[in-house]
């Protein structure tokens, strides 16, 4: 169990006051907060070690590759990756698909090829591929999902053939919750000889990752949905498939040598680190990972699950016009919803009155919301920071709100 | 029809009145707002159209003009309460007015009340669009007279 009060204590801005209340934070799945020792580890880079990593003879520069490296050691361990080289920085999850689609996707998708994707995904992981697609002639299928929010496992197994190259999927959902079947949908892939990559923006800090056990070919997230900062992420891929990609972007760090009869690149993982990397924001990310660690992600879920299954059965039990939109059985602590004559925009905007921050709007998924006839849902997303009584707090709130304008 | 009977700075000045009377509590001033919102005659369904949408709002925003013995007759709806809420102070201000008056109003409630701070930057500007619109509006009558 963890000791939710001392745990806020960890983050300064919880205890700051947005619009005259306490500031209620459930836009998690947007971004989560971070502890002091995150933004801490930023101080401490740019005062005491500032310095370019992998060059430069001297004292400073070392410290700064260690502790840079040291970040890469951590998200081995923590994704239980084969080798450290597998472990790719990037600048977030949209990043880590666009360098797969550029690289592999150029590499091997061609005309007539099919991309599977699914209905509930970001447009991160749509648009990377329909640019890539429209190049080479190829085509992005999604797979449909249930009005409960879950891929239709049948109707994904008859869109399989050779023609499909790669399977995208999102781990879980940002705009509905859904935990996908990731392990079944990665074992069929593979059968048609297709590549899978694992968007794991909203799973990496709430679920356990092994991308051994799962076997899947790529698995990217962003480190400021882990309590890490913004700017920052990884992509992991198997060792093979990473050495025949071509680079992404050209520049320094990625290239053995330089001529103008030619260029012959680095080893992994610098082939696809171009340029200086985002170092203060890299070291920093380790510290996030150690704050995970510290809790345990384990009881991390435990808790944010808890809330979840709390606000639910509140939002259910007191707000009979309210609509829950995503309603899997295994889901991350994301509750999504419309309430009836109330339009999202404004529910969010009387939330905010009372310190109370939520997303609102489609949620970067519009092909989902056309899906379920919306324009947009109230999300509300938990962290292992946040209370019952904050939950009780947003329910109140939004009693108010029904008995005013519902 | 809708006949202006005070100036526009005098409406402006009886908006900030009423809102004064909210003593700038957030959540009052947007309660407020939604309730204007709410009391905004819906606009016919066949002027919900693509064509009059304004560009730039975030929420949709449909507004429709007629020309009508010299004054300018706007109307409009939203999808959401509270947009409706800021059209519905901006008819109140415009409607019935001149083509000449609309382009020369200096629309200085806005600001008075406080809006910004409250509703935000992205639907500050979507309100800005709405000004923008109805005064090309007006332009456009002026032209036309």
């Amino acid at each position: 169990m963890i000791d939710v009060e001392q745990l806020r204590s960890e983050f300064p801005i919880l205890s700051t006051e947005v619009n005259g209340h306490p500031l209620v934070y459930f836009d998690n799945a947007a971004t989560n907060q971070k502890p002091k020792v995150v933004t801490d580890a930023l101080t401490e880079y740019y005062d005491g070690y500032n310095s370019n990593v992998h060059r430069g003879a001297h004292a400073l520069a070392d410290k700064a590759t260690q502790e840079f490296e040291r970040t890469r050691e951590l998200i081995k361990d923590f994704i239980n990756s084969p080798k450290t080289e597998q472990v790719i920085f990037t600048k977030g999850t949209t990043e880590g698909i666009n360098l797969v689609a550029n690289t592999f996707g150029r590499a091997n998708i061609t005309e007539g090829d099919e991309i599977i994707v699914s209905t509930m995904e970001h447009h991160s992981n749509i648009v990377p591929w329909q640019m890539i697609a429209q190049e080479k002639g190829a085509v992005v299928r999604p797979i449909p999902i249930t009005d409960e929010g879950e891929i239709i496992f049948e109707e994904f197994e008859k869109m399989l053939s050779d023609k499909v190259k790669i399977v995208s999927v999102v781990h879980a959902s940002n705009a509905l919750g859904t935990i996908n079947p990731i392990e079944k949908i990665i074992e069929k892939a593979h059968e048609v000889g297709a590549k899978v990559l694992v968007d794991g923006a909203q799973s990496a800090a709430h679920l356990p990752i092994d991308v051994q056990q799962l076997n899947c070919d790529f698995f990217v997230t962003s480190a400021h949905k882990m309590f890490g900062p913004t700017g920052m992420g990884f992509l992991y891929g198997k060792e093979d498939i990473l050495n025949d990609m071509p680079p992404f972007l050209g520049g320094g760090e990625m290239i053995k040598e330089v001529s103008f009869d030619g260029t012959t690149f680095n080893t992994l993982p610098y082939k696809f680190e171009a340029g200086t990397p985002n170092i203060a924001d890299t070291v920093a990310f380790a510290k996030a990972l150690e704050f995970i660690n510290k809790y345990g992600k384990e009881n991390i879920a435990a808790h944010e699950i808890a809330l979840l299954e709390y606000a639910t059965e509140k939002l259910t039990s007191e707000i009979p016009s309210a609509k829950i939109i995503g309603q899997a059985k295994n889901k991350v602590s994301v509750l999504s919803f419309v309430i009836e004559n109330i339009h999202n925009y404004d529910i969010g905007m009387m939330l905010d009155a009372r310190g109370i921050a939520v997303r609102t709007g489609h949620h970067c998924t519009q092909p989902l919301m056309a899906r379920y006839n919306l324009e947009g849902t109230v999300r509300a997303s938990f962290s292992v920071y946040n209370t019952f009584e904050e939950v009780d707090k947003f329910i109140e709130a939004l009693k108010r709100i029904v008995k005013m304008f519902g | 029809m809708t006949v202006a009977t005070k100036s526009i700075e005098e409406v402006q000045n009886d908006i900030i009145e009423d809102f004064d009377l909210l003593d700038g509590d957030r959540e009052s001033t947007i309660f407020y707002i939604m309730e204007l919102g709410q009391e905004l005659p819906p606009l016919d369904e066949k002027f919900m159209v693509d064509e009059n949408l304004i560009k730039g709002c975030q929420s949709k925003v449909w507004l429709t003009t007629d020309f009508i013995d010299g004054k300018v007759i706007f109307q409009s709806d939203s999808n959401t309460d509270i947009t409706k809420g800021l059209i519905s102070l901006l008819i109140r201000v415009l409607n019935g007015r001149s083509p000449q008056e609309i382009i020369n109003a200096d629309l200085f409630f806005f600001d008075k009340i406080g809006m910004n701070g409250v509703i935000g930057s992205q639907r500050s500007n979507g309100f800005a669009s709405m000004i923008k619109q109805m005064k090309f509006y007006a332009l456009a009558y002026s032209a036309k007279n």
